[in-house]
């Protein structure tokens, strides 16, 4: 059902690998539920009725296709190209991780698992979660940093709201990574029962491949979007990069277009010199964590660095691997934005345009300004605003020292 | 021959069930693992397991998770857990020890590297938990000119075709993971692990173990019946944190280990 990019180069190959990335490197107990999960993947796949259901309720639900927006008035601040923002945010629950629950929500049922655990950090992922499990009226779990949960806290509220229970993990740094290691171990323990819905195109094959093609509808629409509005495709694609769904979901369609330049966007935190970001395709090295072999932030011994971003949802020490293959083959290009310059973006594009956008999209905002300040008039750049600010807004108010 | 073999050897001989015990290097201090080392030997652990400290533990429970957070706290790494192994094969040849931990590490000081160290310092087999035999290859073959084991780990959801793959590509002992769940977890079915460890006794000739989840002594003789050896970490590891010297500490581990193979050696 989804359209893959011709040619013998398809990747991932059958054991999840994207050249040396990839891969499944989990406890011998998770082999069987992910051999499961591939089948029914693949199965679903090559079932029109699979492909129908999930567009019907990515229509109907989630309110697709998202709107193509040229952001005039923040274009005209920051530089000389035209600047569209593909509007993930305005998608039922407020951010593209909608796309991937439907899909991975369909296949739970397939599989008859009555039980959805999920990892998150922002609390998106969180929230797309236990509304699809909301839905399906399957029990539903979702582990989260004490960090995390201090500062997202409408997003805690509104999972409990949606009948899921938050369990707040304590351990190691208590942000995303020490998220997902509890989620992975509760499926462990819960394997017969239970789905666990991976947020990002990271994790133990078939995860990457799979979140890419649920997320790859964003990529689809805005290829159309762009022939129709101004009849050319983008000069430019740019995505912020946590694990990297949302910039993964809309390079995937243009790979092959060899005349887009596409920019990942990773956390610089307080900066590139400092030890404070969470930028392992820009300063970490190849290593094994959470299923997958990637870029990790990890020191000389390989122990996991902590991380830090502004934004709890690019707080990751990790990458999706089809990104680190990215990087490596130069298709795209990966740069780094700080708090400082994404919490400007954040501000401008909610003065210039009406859109509060959430801190991990202000990432990429911060580079398209960037992009724009020395291209020229005709250039389009098109800016995956992959979620709304709503569950920002306590963070940056607490920065002014407001408190709401 | 190596000493895991001789080992098995050797109990297969007797007619009795081995021991294998787990503590974390490093846990509770770097200065109580080589002592630590020697009193399970003492008291009759017949393989010794050496936890390696990981930031992310993900197949582990509570109480090896924090015995890894206070060895990292301790400035454990893969080289100093060599290290003391090194320093515990001055006073003992023959116990064979096994590192057990998680990937990275070994990836970030160099599969080459980490062989050469490994084998210097004494170390007889390597347990990488969140390594499959797809993805060992390059490991193996690495470790195999050192005659170091690669243990495998087979899972109670491991269908019986793989279990004969991972019989082909393990070496050393298999390691049954007698529950679904992490280390040191509550709901261990000993009807169930046997059932599963005779069929896995119809693939292989490799001794198996059987770990996770066995915490008394009544359990591991219930589980030595059908297993070639039982391991018991957490509730070792637990019981080396808890008291305040290491005098102590180590007495303790001492009875409880002495308690265990008393237990299952007429199994």
């Amino acid at each position: 059902m989804f359209r893959r990019r011709a040619g013998d180069n398809e990747l991932p190959d059958s054991t999840g690998h994207f050249g040396p990335y990839g891969g499944r490197f989990v406890a011998e107990t998770l082999m069987s539920a992910l051999d499961e999960l591939t089948r029914v993947y693949q199965d679903a796949l090559d079932d029109p009725t699979f492909e129908a259901e999930f567009k019907t309720d990515l229509a109907r639900y989630v309110g697709r296709p998202s709107p193509l927006y040229e952001a005039k008035r923040f274009a005209a601040t920051v530089g000389k190209a035209r600047i569209f923002l593909k509007r993930e945010d305005l998608n039922h629950t407020g951010a593209h991780k909608i796309n991937n629950t439907i899909g991975q929500a369909l296949l739970a049922s397939r599989m008859g698992k009555r039980r959805i655990i999920a990892e998150t950090g922002a609390g998106q992922h969180g929230v797309a979660t236990a509304t699809v499990a909301a839905r399906l009226g399957a029990e539903c779990t979702v582990y989260m940093g004490s960090t995390d949960i201090e500062r997202q806290k409408p997003n805690v509220y509104r999972m409990k709201m949606l009948g899921a229970h938050v369990q707040p993990v304590d351990s190691g740094s208590k942000t995303l990574k020490d998220a997902m290691n509890e989620a992975m171990r509760d499926w462990v323990t819960n394997i017969d029962t239970t789905h666990y819905i991976i947020g990002s195109v990271a994790g133990p094959h078939p995860y990457p491949v799979m979140v890419r093609d649920f997320q790859s509808v964003i990529g689809e629409e805005c290829r159309e979007q762009c022939l129709e509005l101004i009849g050319q495709l983008p000069d430019a694609l740019i995505a912020c990069v946590g694990g990297g769904s949302n910039a993964m979901g809309l390079f995937y369609p243009f790979l092959n277009d060899i005349n887009v330049a596409m920019v990942g966007v990773e956390a610089g935190g307080e900066g590139m010199h400092t030890t404070r970001h969470a930028a392992p395709l820009n300063g970490g090295t190849p290593g094994v964590l959470h299923g997958a072999n990637t870029y990790l932030m990890a020191d000389e011994d390989g122990l996991i660095l902590d991380t830090h971003s502004i934004s709890a949802g690019l707080d990751y020490p990790g990458v999706g691997p089809e990104h680190a293959y990215l990087k490596d083959t130069g298709r795209v290009r990966y740069e780094t934005v700080t708090d400082e310059e994404a919490l400007h973006a954040f501000r401008l594009l909610s003065e210039s345009e009406g859109i509060v956008p959430a801190l991990e999209s202000a990432h990429a905002l911060a580079q398209a300004a960037k992009t724009s300040e020395c291209g020229n008039v005709e250039d389009v750049i098109v800016v995956n605003l992959s979620g709304r600010g709503d569950k920002d807004l306590e963070s940056v108010a607490r920065l002014d020292g407001v408190s709401l | 021959m190596s000493r895991l073999a001789a080992t098995f050897g050797r109990l297969r001989e007797a007619r009795e069930k081995g021991l294998i015990t787990f503590i974390t290097a490093g846990d509770p201090t770097l200065a109580a693992t080589v002592p630590a080392l020697n009193q399970l030997a003492d008291a009759g652990a017949d393989v010794l397991e050496l936890g390696v400290p990981f930031t992310d533990p993900e197949a582990d429970g509570p109480s090896i998770q924090r015995s890894s957070e206070r060895a990292l706290l301790n400035g454990v790494t893969l080289r100093t857990s060599c290290e003391q192994v090194a320093l515990f094969r001055r006073e003992n040849d023959t116990t064979p020890v096994v590192l057990m931990g998680y990937m990275n590490p070994i990836l970030a000081l160099g599969l080459e590297q980490f062989a050469q160290l490994a084998s210097q310092s004494g170390v007889d087999g390597l347990i990488v938990v969140n390594l499959p035999p797809e993805e060992a290859d390059e490991l193996r073959s690495v470790l195999e000119p050192f005659d170091i084991d690669l243990i495998l780990l087979v899972a109670p959801t491991t269908p019986l075709e793989r279990i004969e793959t991972l019989a082909n590509s393990g070496s050393g002992f298999l390691y049954y993971v007698s529950i679904k769940g992490i280390t040191g977890a509550d709901h261990l079915d000993v009807t169930d692990v046997e059932r599963k460890v005779f069929s896995i006794k119809q693939v292989t000739d490799l001794p198996v173990s059987v770990g996770f989840g066995i915490k008394t002594p009544e359990t591991a003789a219930a589980v030595a019946k059908v297993a070639d050896a039982i391991v018991v970490g957490s509730a070792l590891v637990e019981t080396l944190s808890r008291t305040t010297t290491l005098a102590e500490s180590l007495k303790d581990i001492h009875e409880l280990t002495s308690a265990l193979k008393r237990s299952i050696r007429a199994c």
